[in-house]
């Protein structure tokens, strides 16, 4: 299966990465780490890209990643459709300091408009 | 993430604070008393055993946690002494609790959660408005909680105690209100 994993920097993003290399890596799945355009992150892109580069090299798999500059919801829809990706990985949502679930807007972006399956990734 | 929360400008203030009685819409006896003050001296245990036996179907947003081991950590965190809890009691049995807990900053995150035996009873709306009373007695002034859009009981609940809608471009609208 071919993934697309998107990551932006958020801290559900960054769970979601060891997690989908892991996942990736014991179901020799073939993984690609896009990483997002996110204005107003503490993280800069090139800190996500050492951060991705790093999480592979502990890994047993390679993984190509792209910096994906433009709206990170659309841009990943269109990604995932032109290059015939399987599923779009996302991380499964920011928690509030009571623990409750909300789902930022690239995700809902991604869920309503994504014509391949979506992952979120807990 | 950072982005600024709005909150109303008037304040919603005069909440009754626990301790209360009243009698249900099924007749039953409830009591509504802020954490610590309850009829049992394990209160927590009696929390466990409602979340437990919780529908799933009334769950929201992950919450409350399935596994029991999960319920305890959650409910850890939620009984810290800086958090606000108040506990509607039927006998030693909890039918319902509502709590504000502290974001970190300056203000309160809200949930309530009414075990479904004893929903459409009128102890949810009591519920909130003594968690809101005792809130406002502890010093909380302004209150936030995001509910799911399509929640219409809970999102008239909110809006009947004083919540105005902050933010509903997503799935989980937003709602804020001002105690003081």
């Amino acid at each position: 299966m071919k993934v697309l994993l998107g990551i932006d920097g958020t801290e559900d993003s960054l769970r979601a990465l060891p997690r989908t290399i892991e996942r990736t890596a014991a179901a020799g799945d073939d993984l690609t780490i896009a990483i997002l355009d996110h204005p107003g992150s503490d993280r800069d892109p090139e800190e996500l890209y050492r951060r991705a580069r790093e999480e592979l090299a502990e890994s047993t798999i390679e993984a190509p990643i792209r910096r994906i500059s433009g709206d990170p919801g659309s841009r990943l829809v269109e990604i995932a459709e032109t290059e015939e990706f399987d599923a779009i990985a996302l991380g499964g949502g920011h928690r509030s300091p009571m623990g409750k679930i909300t789902l930022g807007g690239v995700t809902e972006f991604v869920i309503l408009n994504a014509t391949v399956s979506v992952i979120l990734v807990r | 993430m950072t982005r600024e929360r709005r909150y109303p400008d008037e304040p919603a203030g005069g909440f009754p604070a626990p301790p209360e009685s009243f009698t249900d819409a099924a007749g039953r006896t409830i009591d509504l008393l802020a954490h610590g003050e309850g009829p049992i001296e394990a209160e927590i245990e009696a929390l466990v055993a409602m979340y437990r036996n919780f529908d799933s179907a009334d769950r929201a947003q992950g919450l409350p946690p399935t596994r029991e081991p999960a319920v305890r950590d959650w409910l850890d965190a939620l009984l810290s002494a800086d958090a606000v809890n108040v506990l509607a009691w039927h006998d030693e049995f909890v039918a319902g609790h509502a709590t504000l807990v502290p974001d970190g900053e300056g203000a309160h995150e809200l949930a309530i959660f009414v075990h479904h035996q004893y929903q459409g009873a009128g102890i949810g709306s009591r519920l909130i408005r003594h968690l809101l009373g005792e809130g406002e007695r502890r010093g909380v002034e302004r209150v936030w909680l995001t509910v799911e859009r399509w929640n219409a009981p809970a999102v008239n609940l909110y809006r009947d105690v004083g919540f105005e809608t902050t933010r509903s471009e997503s799935f989980e609208m937003e709602m804020a209100l001002r105690i003081s």
